[in-house]
């Protein structure tokens, strides 16, 4: 809501020399943010005066354009320029050249002289043009940042005005005044107006202000109101039991003319409150619009078929609205219509049959009450936010009506030559807040601030509400402007912020003692600071995804399914409707932006939630809003939530560390994305299994199945190479992911220790020769099966094949450490070990000792 | 080098002789290669006193055991002074082989980089620790959530204009109600459901809105948010617990301003700005988050009776918080994955 300096000050004691930043500074306190400065003198100053023409000389030019030399009068006849700056002619008269041709003798125009500044940092000097020295521009609305018209200059008769040559015109036209724009919360539509920041100035300075409202007399008062307009208010199928239209007052005024100028104050006000001047009888609906709050319409009595209806409307009724589009309506829009059809979606936009135009002579205005949600699915449904049904959709004043409309009439008396005709038809009735229970106690119980009965009383009095005592309540009726306020909590803000927040005191609640971190929360911190330290690089990526995306990294395509997945109803790239079910495509996005950049020795990871569908998915409906569900409703509601698992993913390229001089930079390779792999284990002390796999996005024969308990949890390897080129990545680059929310599910609660023998362990090597497609994880498994209890660990350090060794076989060297807890063990003791080992291997291979 | 002649067993003069050759030779030996040859030379087979000690068999009686002690005595001194020398040349050797082995040490790299978090995650966990200092306890939740907990529950009517300030996405079908949700609120009434009263509990996670990523919006982002249920909570309380809160993200000199606002799921309500006295440019008011008390309707779908109990709640962004509290001016650095971003802050921020 932008408020106009010079308007507020009609209703408040807003100092003659404050500024818009001043107002916000005030305002802030009740709770108006501030939001922007409006002021016109910021990018336009003077000297720009007034002026007469007194000559204007034709003078064809070389380019086929005519151009005027005119001798303007810029000073009162018969007085002596006082502005001194180069350019400027004691005389008092500057000769101009003018390319417009909308103006005559004798006309006032609006003169910027050299010196002057306008928007767009146009400065104006006497300059050289077509053969004269211009000293100065006879400017158009355009110029001075005023409006769009361009088709000529600004001629002051066509506003209705006679100044004096060399009267300041940025005052005629009210360039001195500025705007502060506050943003206005959703529960304050009485704030969408001057009246209600009037109020709300007071409230912050406590200073006295002047309702508007209450200086406006209406017919109703005088007992001169005769019947007006027929309206008839209908509505068959209420939205949540509410009536569309409770309220709705017309009021006819004749004889106006339609084609009277607007005062530039009215055009100024409108201007900076953010509203383009258009004609006298819009001007003024919109000027009480923001003056009261109160949206309201003006029809063309001439245009209206019969008596108006205000009803929903009928499914495929159709209405052309003043921006001149043709809307179908729907049965659940509330609609004004005359006999002929709908000319207006209620509260949203009129229609453009009956609209005031030039011919127009009598006027019906319209000021109604709407339901809010009627109003608000209206404009959701047309895509048509305006002013008014910003209005009312928060709530509008129930008792304005009347007033509005009054007030409409009276401006079109004063400023179009119109007559009240006296015919106003109010129908339907105000729905008023009901009055609130308020336990006197509440306000310190909830704020903290022990206010005195004298504050409760005053503040709420102040805002407008009537009180009456009722033992330990007050009995609160808020005003009819303040529809918000309907529980007891909000009384309580109402004094709160009144007296002022910076009233309520400070202190540190004391909660029962914490258990800290869950074993989850514990074990997933570790996690990633273990993955940082071991040299990966944290990325959060979206978790928006083309539907391939997921298809080609999420699950393997061993089920011959296409791959399930939630889609979202409105992404914001239509490319990217999937939820993500793998983290790889955000990492690897993130990492060939890295390489683009210059870095290719790269290792990123990053943990994060997958989603996967179920069925049934969510809730058919759900409960009611402020209301306990029961516990079954709540199950039904958990029951539809998808399974969110939190994954985590690895990429690596490049090399490990960069080439320098004497060491030599490790290329990563597909081992590296199993050790990222077993690193997560490691971290969780959990065990992963590594088994030969496949997925369609890795190397058919460099991925890595990853298990855990006998389940797939991930995969782990060398990416593709169609994939590594598709997207443009550095060669062998490898990735894992893995299901964490498995692994920490799955991790040790507590870790009982083991004994540590303080006897000297025994080594022994063992090369076995088997076949070559036996897997080295499986070899070893039967080794440390067969070497039994006194094996510590075993370690594969040869893999060989080639000379010496039968095609199709492959040698494999072990490490193997024994130990016992209790003795020093004797070299007979491992050799028997060993061979333990070695007969099994051959046993369950044929593994045969090399 | 010619043969030095054998000395007589009994010459005591020449064996002394032989005994100062020995020992120059040792002296002049100038690492331990030439005092090994210096060794064998005078100590070896063919060395003079040892041909000498040869002779003493072919000595009478007598003369054996004036030969002998003299002989072991010219022994004794020479190996003395071997001893001496392979003790000098042995450090000398040692400290030489240091000096050898001298690197130019700013020459080293960093052989395994490390990686870092991203200061989102850590600002987060930074926020998390200063909660559970006080008592509270971490709560989570689903990213894909019911709309009954992401609005309904809270007190946002279907219909109403603040559902509207948070554009939400919606999962396909529109039918099934389910949304991403638009903040971390619907945590708070899962903790008011699942947990016993009274309830501390911090919220932080991902949220999402249907902006368009900027320099100051992005669709997927994080937040956290405070509940408190308790009986005789005030708004004193809230303020308590923001200040010391802004007190351990923003240096002691940290103040806090409440702002009246308006949510739908808290009444009274306010904005939160807090004093940023390092902030860039001079210290200011900084917009930080939005808080009041919990709206008795909350309480109410949550199954807490509002006549007990009170409750506040506040919430906060945690991109906002890193940018106006670690200087970052785009929001695009923190989702574009460049590595430079995270590791400039490492396993800090």
């Amino acid at each position: 809501m932008r408020i106009p300096l010079s308007w507020i000050r009609e209703y408040t004691q807003f100092p003659a020399e404050g500024t818009a930043e001043d107002l916000m500074a005030e305002l802030v306190k009740v709770g108006l943010e501030e939001e922007d400065v409006h002021r016109p003198t910021d990018s336009l100053s003077g000297p720009i005066v007034v002026g007469e023409v007194l000559e204007k000389l034709p003078e064809p030019q070389s380019n086929g354009k005519t151009i005027n030399w005119c001798q303007v009068r810029v000073v009162p006849e018969g007085t002596a320029q006082t502005l001194t700056h180069e350019g400027i002619d004691p005389s008092g008269v500057q000769g101009i050249v003018c390319g417009a041709h909308n103006f005559e003798v004798g006309d006032k125009v609006v003169v910027t002289l050299p010196g002057a500044v306008l928007p767009g940092d146009f400065r104006i000097a006497a300059r050289k043009t077509y053969g004269h020295v211009s000293a100065g521009m006879i400017a158009s609305v355009r110029e001075l940042g005023i409006g769009e018209d361009h088709d000529g200059i600004l001629v002051l008769s066509t506003l209705g005005l006679d100044p004096e040559p060399g009267t300041d015109a940025m005052e005629l036209l009210g360039l001195y005044d500025s705007a502060a724009e506050l943003n206005v919360t959703p529960d304050r539509g009485y704030a969408f107006s001057l009246r209600g920041i009037a109020r709300e100035y007071s409230h912050a300075t406590g200073t006295p202000f002047t309702d508007p409202a209450a200086e406006i007399k209406t017919a109703q008062d005088d007992d001169a109101a005769r019947p007006g307009h027929e309206v008839t208010l209908t509505d068959d199928t209420p939205i949540y039991g509410v009536q569309g239209c409770s309220r709705f007052v017309t009021h006819k005024v004749t004889g106006i003319n339609p084609a009277a100028p607007t005062p530039p104050w009215m055009a100024a006000r409108l201007r900076l409150a953010g509203m383009r001047s258009i004609s006298i009888a819009v001007d003024v609906s919109n000027y009480v619009m923001l003056e009261l709050g109160q949206p309201n319409h003006c029809y063309d009595a001439a245009k209206l078929d019969g008596g108006i209806e205000v009803r929903r409307a009928t499914a495929g009724e159709k209405l052309t609205t003043l921006d001149e589009k043709v809307r179908t309506l729907n049965p659940e829009d509330l609609v004004i219509a005359d006999q002929s059809g709908p000319i207006g979606i209620a509260g949203v936009m009129g229609g453009a049959r009956t609209e005031v135009d030039s011919t127009t002579s009598t006027v019906i205005v319209e000021a109604a009450h709407f339901d809010p949600i009627s109003i608000s699915r209206s404009k959701r449904r047309h895509k048509l936010p305006s002013e008014a049904s910003k209005r009312f959709e928060r709530g509008v004043d129930p008792l304005l009506p009347p007033l509005a409309a009054q007030r409409v009439v009276d401006l079109l008396v004063e400023l179009a030559g119109g007559t009240d005709s006296g015919d106003v038809t109010d129908a339907g009735a105000p729905v008023l807040p009901e009055p609130i229970r308020l336990e006197r106690t509440l306000p310190e119980k909830l704020t903290g601030v022990a206010y005195t009965q004298e504050q409760i009383r005053s503040t709420l009095e102040a805002i407008g509400a009537e009180l009456h005592e009722d033992g330990e309540h007050l009995l609160v009726t808020p005003p009819s402007w303040r529809p918000d306020l309907t529980i007891p909590a909000a009384l309580v803000e109402e004094i709160a912020r009144l007296v002022g927040y910076d009233q309520i005191p400070s202190r540190l609640p004391v909660p029962p003692a914490g258990r800290g971190l869950t074993a989850s929360q514990q074990r997933r911190r570790s996690v990633y600071a273990g993955m940082a330290a071991a040299g990966f690089t944290e990325v959060l990526s979206y978790p928006f995804y083309s539907e391939a995306a997921n298809t080609r990294f999420g699950q393997a395509e061993d089920t011959g399914k296409p791959m399930p997945m939630l889609r979202l109803a409105n992404p914001i790239a239509s490319q990217h409707p999937a939820l993500r079910t793998t983290v790889l495509p955000g990492l690897l996005e993130a990492l060939r932006r890295n390489v683009s950049r210059g870095f290719i020795d790269v290792a990123l990871f990053e943990a994060g939630s997958v989603f996967h569908p179920k069925s049934p998915l969510g809730s058919p409906s759900i409960p009611d809003l402020g209301v306990y569900p029961g516990e079954e409703v709540l199950a039904g509601l958990d029951a539809g939530i998808p399974d969110q698992p939190l994954h985590i993913a690895a990429a690596l390229s490049g090399a490990e560390a960069a080439e320098l001089p004497g060491v030599p930079g490790r290329r990563r390779d597909w081992a590296d994305a199993v050790d990222a792999a077993q690193k997560v284990a490691d971290l969780l002390r959990v065990e992963l299994e590594v088994v030969q796999g496949r997925h369609q996005a890795f190397h058919p024969g460099r991925t890595a199945e990853l298990r855990f308990n006998g389940e797939r949890v991930g995969h782990a390897g060398e990416l593709h190479p169609k994939v590594i080129e598709e997207l443009d990545l550095p060669a062998r680059t490898a990735v894992m992911e893995l299901d964490l929310s498995a692994l920490i599910h799955g991790a040790p609660e507590q870790i009982s220790a083991e004994p540590i023998s303080t006897f000297p362990p025994t080594t022994q090597d063992v090369s076995l020769i088997v076949a070559a497609d036996l897997p080295a994880a499986a070899l070893q498994a039967t080794l440390v099966e067969g070497a039994g209890e006194l094996l510590e660990s075993i370690e594969l350090f040869d893999v060989y094949s080639g000379e010496h060794i039968e095609a199709g076989q492959k040698s494999l060297a072990f490490a193997l450490r024994f130990r016992a807890e209790d003795r020093t063990l004797t070299a007979e003791e491992a050799s028997e070990a060993r061979a333990g080992a070695v007969a099994l291997a051959q046993q369950r291979h044929g593994a045969v000792q090399r | 080098m010619s043969t030095p002649e054998t000395p007589h067993p009994l010459d005591e003069s020449a064996i002394d002789h032989a005994v100062q050759q020995a020992v120059d030779a040792f002296a002049a030996a100038r690492d331990l290669e030439e005092l090994k040859a210096a060794r064998l030379a005078h100590t070896g087979d063919k060395a003079p006193l040892v041909l000498a000690n040869r002779q003493i068999g072919s000595l009478d009686k007598t003369e054996k055991a004036a030969a002998g002690k003299l002989l072991g005595g010219a022994r004794g001194k020479m190996q003395k002074a071997l001893a001496a020398r392979t003790t000098v040349l042995e450090v000398e050797h040692a400290e030489r082989i240091l000096v050898e082995e001298t690197v130019d040490v700013t020459a080293a790299h960093r052989r395994r980089p490390l990686g870092a978090r991203h200061p989102l995650s850590v600002l987060q966990e930074r926020v998390s620790d200063v909660f559970i200092a006080m008592g509270w306890e971490i709560a989570e939740g689903p990213e894909v959530e019911s709309e009954w907990f992401n609005f309904d529950a809270l007190n946002i009517a279907p219909d109403h204009p603040s559902r509207e300030m948070q554009d939400t996405f919606f999962v396909e079908p529109p039918e099934a109600h389910l949304v991403l949700r638009t903040h971390t609120s619907p945590v708070q009434i899962r903790s008011l459901l699942t947990r016993e009263l009274p309830v501390y509990v911090l919220c932080p996670g991902k949220t999402f809105r249907t902006d368009e990523l900027d320099a100051t919006h992005t669709p997927v982002f994080h937040q956290f948010e405070g509940l408190a249920v308790d009986k005789g909570l005030t708004m004193a309380d809230l303020k308590g617990t923001l200040e010391h809160f802004a007190r351990q993200m923003f240096g002691p000199d940290a103040a806090i301003r409440l702002r009246p606002s308006y949510f739908p799921f808290t009444e009274p309500s306010a904005e939160l700005d807090v004093w940023h006295a390092q902030a860039k440019g001079g210290p200011r008011w900084v917009e930080w988050g939005g808080c009041g008390m919990m709206n008795p309707a909350v309480l109410r779908a949550a199954g807490v009776d509002p006549e007990e109990y009170t409750g506040f709640a506040f919430g906060m962004g945690i991109e906002r918080t890193l940018m106006f509290r670690n200087g970052v001016p785009d929001m695009r650095d923190m989702i574009e994955g460049d590595i430079r971003f995270s590791q400039h802050f490492g396993m800090e921020v």
